[in-house]
């Protein structure tokens, strides 16, 4: 058993940590206020593989490994979880759903460009009636001709006023349930498909969260993603990779949250002495400093069984619902340190505390992960092999 | 166009303690990383080779740990890199150094220009680059800010220099040693790409038998200069006074203060 990241690891990890530091946080700090999504960092995480990271260099990534993923993943949610929804979005839900299912025409057409940053996706299967009752989704896809046509409503959609791509879930047979849900690549230009931003979320600013209407939208048979009435297995196959970069990401709200709370335990004092120095505050740092270890060893965890291609279902859920309540606590313990300017803008630990909150709602409630621990533990649900699984990480 | 980038790794002096001692810390206190100045040269280098065709490689003279540093260019962009690292190497002042650097340059074959930041964080002497310059009879062009032009056919290069009056702007042939400022442009990130092939990149060194000099050239054999001690600066005691009121009336305020300390 080994531990440790590879030079490979820590060489990434502190480009992706200078990058989140000197670029990210500064420009976060600035539009929060404002609501206004972070443009200009996307080609700069085109150019520097950021988007691509765990996608192989003949899609047009860069070819790292799954843990790799996690890093970038945590290294930017330290700075604001809304740059890690990207990558949790665009490389995760998305590229890795048309890397693991995709045909090779596919991955030409819509993967590469994707790997290199230079089209942005998303992923579009939450509607106003159907969140974790997946099956309860009423998009429809209409098959005439050569051409799909698919007509309902996305709801709160990651990027869906930025992407270029959508893999969009509808049923192609409504009268099978989950069985009938079918996937489709849709480009923003094909006829019959508009998107808009959501207003008044209580966090994650910076992030652009929107809907996404289709109307007798024409896409294309070859399109589809996998085989007709396999969208639900990919749509839980993406779930899984995606999960794991909110876990991952979850783990760097928590250390962006014990370094803030360390710094200012150090500097603030009470009583004559500094607040570091009174143990019910140690107490405070201690839960968050425990939460960030046992969260950074589900996750890397999750990348490892990724890595060697064993199915992770069950540990990717873990990680999801440990790391994100985990986040939230700790997010939460940081204000308490810092006090009445913890409750401010002023300091960064008041917009994880808000960000953190989304994380334990999206990609599956606590609740959901919970009753899919449960069911792993009675015996109740068995993971199946599938007909396509992510390739393992081949260097 | 082939560019000979001059880096040294230096200890991170934002992570440093105030409680270490000087001459311990410049050997092995804390973190080390590229020193942030030479990062610029680096960005120079790149940039030229970008623009004219050609390379940008590093050359360090260090322990053997400097890989670490010169992993960091190569992940940059830089195509090669050579370490210099001998025992015999060890408390060479700026003078030893530069010949150390000169040996190993000589051997490089052909080059175009000679690229280092404006110094190194931990010696702080500014004083390498130009006796590089000296040692191998070329121009040095010190504090470059901007290079205006250059025309590797007809080895010309127009750079701006910061000097104590202002600016001037001088034109030198080439190959030239070009010390350089921050505003000589922001270096880049490393690329994902980059950093992979970095990682598992092998640094060729070379020692004091490579570069054909002798033991009495290098070290504190071969230096004129011993550093005796070095402290950190005494902690200033500073005050924080809080001006309130409104933006108008508190810049008054201030500007009053401010000519009261004789600070205007």
């Amino acid at each position: 058993m080994d531990f440790s990241l590879t030079e490979e690891h820590k060489m990434l990890q502190k480009a992706a940590r200078d990058f989140a530091a000197e670029r990210v946080r500064p420009l976060i700090r600035a539009y929060d206020p404002l609501h206004k999504f972070p443009r200009e960092l996307l080609p700069e995480m085109a150019e520097m593989g950021l988007l691509g990271v765990c996608l192989p260099e003949k899609y047009g990534g860069a070819g790292f490994d799954y843990i790799s993923l996690g890093i970038v993943s945590e290294a930017m949610e330290w700075a604001d979880a809304s740059v890690r929804e990207t990558i949790a979005v665009h490389t995760a839900l998305n590229s890795l759903g048309i890397f693991q299912w995709g045909t090779e025409t596919q991955k030409q057409k819509y993967l590469v460009p994707q790997a290199k940053g230079e089209k942005i996706a998303c992923f579009g299967l939450t509607e106003p009636g159907a969140g974790s009752d997946v099956a309860a989704l009423s998009t429809r896809a209409k098959k005439v001709g050569d051409t799909y046509l698919l007509t309902g409503e996305k709801m709160w959609i990651t990027l869906a006023d930025i992407a270029d791509h959508f893999l969009i879930f509808a049923k192609t047979d409504p009268e099978k349930r989950h069985r009938g849900i079918s996937a489709f690549i849709v480009e923003r230009d094909f006829p019959g498909i508009q998107t808009g931003t959501i207003e008044g979320k209580m966090g994650v600013w910076t992030s652009n969260t929107g809907w996404v209407r289709m109307d007798n939208c024409e896409v294309p048979a070859e399109n589809m993603l996998g085989e007709p009435g396999e969208g639900f297995k990919i749509a839980m196959s993406c779930l899984d990779n995606a999960r794991y970069t909110v876990a991952a990401g979850a783990t760097g709200i928590m250390r962006a949250c014990l370094e803030a709370s360390v710094a200012y335990a150090h500097q603030r004092e009470t009583f004559g002495k500094p607040i570091a120095q009174h143990q019910l505050v140690q107490q405070l740092i201690a839960n968050i400093s425990q939460r960030l270890d046992i969260g950074t060893l589900l996750w890397q965890r999750v990348g490892w069984m990724k890595n060697m291609g064993i199915r992770n279902t069950r540990e990717t859920s873990l990680a999801k619902m440990y790391c994100t309540e985990a986040a939230f606590a700790s997010a939460s313990d940081a204000v308490q340190v810092h006090g009445a300017y913890g409750y401010s803008s002023e300091y960064d630990v008041e917009r994880h505390l808000r960000n953190s909150k989304a994380a334990v709602i999206y990609e599956g409630t606590t609740q959901i992960h919970q009753l899919l621990q449960a069911q792993y533990a009675l015996g109740f649900k068995v993971d199946k092999p599938l007909r396509r699984e992510l390739p393992p990480y081949t260097e | 166009m082939k560019a000979i980038v001059l880096m040294k790794q230096t200890p991170d002096t934002a992570q440093l303690s105030a409680s270490m001692d000087g001459l311990k810390l410049m050997a092995e206190g804390g973190p080390r990383i590229v020193n942030p100045w030479d990062e610029y040269a680096i960005e120079t280098g790149l940039a030229l080779a970008e623009d004219h065709g050609g390379e940008a490689v590093l050359l360090t003279m260090g322990k053997p740990e400097s890989t670490e540093a010169i992993k960091t260019g190569l992940a940059m962009g830089c195509k090669g890199a050579t370490l210099l690292t001998d025992d015999a190497f060890e408390n060479s002042d700026s003078l030893a150094t530069a010949r150390i650097l000169t040996a190993a340059i000589r051997q490089q074959g052909d080059y175009d220009i000679i690229l280092a930041g404006k110094s190194a964080i931990d010696g702080d002497t500014a004083q390498t680059a130009v006796q590089v310059a000296a040692l191998l009879g070329i121009p040095y062009l010190g504090y470059v800010a901007k290079i205006e032009a250059v025309d590797f056919d007809a080895k010309t290069i127009t750079v701006v220099r910061a000097i104590d009056s202002g600016r001037e702007t001088v034109t030198s042939s080439l190959p030239a040693v070009v010390s350089v400022l921050k505003e000589i442009g922001e270096p880049r990130y490393p690329s994902f790409m980059g950093i992979r092939k970095a990682a598992k990149a092998k640094i060729p060194e070379m020692g004091l038998a490579d570069l054909g000099l002798s033991a009495d050239e290098v070290g504190a054999a071969g230096s004129n200069v011993q550093w005796t001690q070095v402290t950190l600066p005494p902690a200033q005691e500073t005050q924080l006074e809080l001006i309130e009121g409104e933006p108008e009336e508190a810049a008054k305020i201030l500007v009053q203060k401010l000519l009261a300390e004789k600070v205007i």
